[in-house]
């Protein structure tokens, strides 16, 4: 009987109830969407890194991959000297460079990755096949729509372009092989893969035998930080790192971000606690008279608690279902608004949904939906009964 | 005033309390003694303290000194929960305003106290219609309070007094805000209850009320000023 008055007394004022509900779920939406964007990033940016299993990146010394245009020199020699090293299983280079596209009009550029399509960590092939013959490419499709090109067409490309003369070098003609997705830049980025040793002959001389990244798989079981230390040993002029060292980095990076993420995440809890609380105070005020009574029938003063927490149980609990749906969409827009923004990576997500983190937080908001009952459901079973009878009778 | 057994025993009871910072001694040093099966009104001027005394022989309330015994049990000492259990269990109460519970139907008003007692649910439900009946609302059970005339609430009140066969109702003004004619049916429900055995306690304006019980309580400023003695059924 003490669910069903919890029940009915929240369906007493229909409205007031709803709207109560519709606060506590845009308060839990708001607490779900910081936990999501809290833990999204990190979880995102991990899942990007460790994708095809390289565990290692090795750039020029002192830089980031791809933060500058610095290349490694005597890459050959250098992927031997990995390869050497115990643990170290595959070594993938991949060399950066722009790429101009010819055609009648203005020249489209666009960035280039130099790789061995057999094992890089760098693309998603959407459509077509993987660029394995010398003169074939894979492009995004902001460089398709660009060039107005399909899977099959010839483009005319260039590696350099000479301001002064108006000039392109390193010219050669390549066959669109397919549409592909680049993980590491933005949506609408024009993009294209090929051979290292293509876009390395393209470059000529400054660009023979250099790359601007090794991706470094490592065997499972090893050690792979020991294993980074043993490449920067044997390699002076790089800089290697890990996936989780650059986890570390991001999540410092991303410190400022997470803090912003829990003030509000507890701003939102405290709202849906006050509100809850708030509710359900002058909801007990209303019916003082009533409680009073039940208290002098002979009701106890735990059922009173029990009642009146369970009304804010109800509330909360309302309020993080729907919370749990708003929350999810509002995510996706939010979501979908920051991945366009331009040179961020297409496959990075801002908001991740993660079960447990996100039912965690839901948990959170129902317990302090409980915390918020108890006051005022102790307050309603703490009073002098004969008093506020009297009281009542008065007013 | 009575020859015999008290169920209901008051021992020079006091109650004072603050009231806007100022001591009231609403109860000085009252004396009361009422037999199982008497029906006994207490009457006097708003504030004589007449509905605190009722309170405090209802365990709702505690004397600041002296002591209050009901069916055997000193009330006056009770712990909060013991209190509770055995004002469920011992003492039937209606109020001025009825007070029913809006979301409740009428029959799971009356069922509230069995609830609470643990009575099973079909059991509670067979009771709460048979007093519905007695009450003379068997048809209104599934009616909601909002749904009843005043008096037809507090017939419905008293049902819910009745639920657990408590060993003696208190009623504080139960006609108070029903008029003329649904105050009479009121009263003849009193009337009929102490027939049937049932102990009565009321506090009340009421003249006709007051007329109708055996015994009368006359009190003034906290005290009993004269108590009536017992008149004989017409």
């Amino acid at each position: 009987m003490r669910l069903q008055l919890a029940a009915m007394s929240l369906r007493r004022h229909p409205s007031r109830t709803l709207l109560a509900a519709l606060g506590v779920a845009v308060s839990a939406a708001m607490l779900l969407d910081m936990v999501m964007l809290a833990t999204g990033m990190r979880e995102s940016f991990a899942s990007l890194l460790g994708r095809n299993g390289f565990t290692i990146r090795v750039a020029p010394r002192g830089t980031l991959p791809f933060d500058t245009e610095a290349t490694v020199a005597q890459a050959s020699s250098a992927v031997d000297a990995m390869r050497a090293i115990p643990g170290v299983s595959v070594v993938a280079p991949v060399l950066g460079a722009s790429l101009h596209v010819l055609g009648t009009g203005e020249s489209v550029t666009a960035f280039a990755l130099g790789l061995d399509p057999n094992v890089q960590g760098d693309y998603e092939l959407l459509e077509g096949a993987n660029p394995s013959a010398p003169d074939a490419l894979v492009a995004s499709d902001a460089l398709l729509r660009a060039t107005g090109a399909r899977i099959g067409d010839t483009l005319d490309v260039a590696a350099g372009f000479d301001p002064q003369l108006r000039t392109y070098a390193g010219r050669r003609r390549l066959v669109v092989s397919g549409r592909a997705r680049f993980l590491f830049l933005g949506a609408g980025d024009r993009a294209a893969a090929l051979r290292l040793a293509t876009l390395q002959r393209m470059g000529g001389p400054e660009r023979r035998d250099r790359v601007s990244l090794f991706m470094v798989r490592t065997d499972s079981g090893v050690d792979v930080e020991h294993v980074r230390a043993a490449i920067e040993r044997a390699l002076p002029r790089v800089t290697a790192l890990s996936t989780a060292g650059a986890i570390a980095e991001a999540e410092h990076r991303l410190s400022y971000f997470r803090q912003l993420a829990f003030i509000l995440g507890a701003v939102s809890l405290i709202v849906g606690f006050l509100l809850v609380t708030t509710i359900v105070t002058v909801s007990v005020n209303e019916r003082i008279g009533e409680i009073a009574v039940m208290r002098a029938i002979g009701v106890s003063r735990w059922h009173i608690v029990q009642q009146i927490v369970v009304e804010g149980i109800g509330l909360s609990v309302g309020g993080a279902a729907a919370g749990l749906v708003l929350g999810i969409v509002t995510a996706r827009y939010l979501n979908s608004i920051l991945r366009s923004f331009p040179g961020l990576p297409d496959a990075i997500d801002f908001f991740l949904f993660q079960p447990h983190a996100a039912f965690r937080a839901l948990g959170l908001l129902i317990a302090s939906g409980i915390a918020a009952g108890i006051y005022p459901s102790w307050r309603a079973a703490s009073l002098p009964i004969s008093a506020t009878l009297r009281e009542e009778a008065i007013g | 005033m009575t020859a015999l057994p008290a169920l209901l025993s008051a021992r020079d009871v006091h109650r004072d309390y603050a009231l806007a910072g100022a001591a009231v001694h609403a109860v000085r040093g009252v004396t009361l003694d009422v037999a199982a099966g008497e029906y006994v009104a207490v009457v006097g001027p708003s504030g004589c303290g007449k509905s605190t005394l009722l309170n405090l022989l209802g365990a709702i309330d505690r004397p600041t000194r002296g002591t209050v015994f009901v069916a055997g049990t000193e009330v006056s000492t009770l712990p909060d929960r013991a209190a509770t259990r055995f004002r469920l269990l011992n003492v039937g109460f209606v109020f001025q305003r009825f007070y029913l519970l809006p979301v409740l139907t009428a029959r799971e008003n009356v069922e509230l106290p069995m609830a609470e007692a643990g009575v099973p649910v079909a059991e509670r439900r067979r009771r709460a219609m048979e007093l519905l009946g007695y009450v003379g609302l068997a048809e209104r059970g599934a009616h909601r309070p909002t749904e009843l005339s005043g008096g037809e609430q507090q017939r419905v009140a008293i049902a819910r007094a009745l639920a657990n066969h408590p060993a003696v109702l208190l009623a504080d003004e139960p006609t108070g805000e029903l008029d003329a004619r649904t105050g009479a049916d009121v009263i003849a429900l009193f009337d009929r209850l102490n027939r049937d055995g049932t102990t009565i306690v009321v506090v009340t304006h009421d003249e006709q009320l007051a007329g109708a019980a055996r015994r009368v309580v006359h009190m003034l400023d906290g005290r009993v000023i004269r108590d009536e003695p017992l008149r004989r059924r017409a």
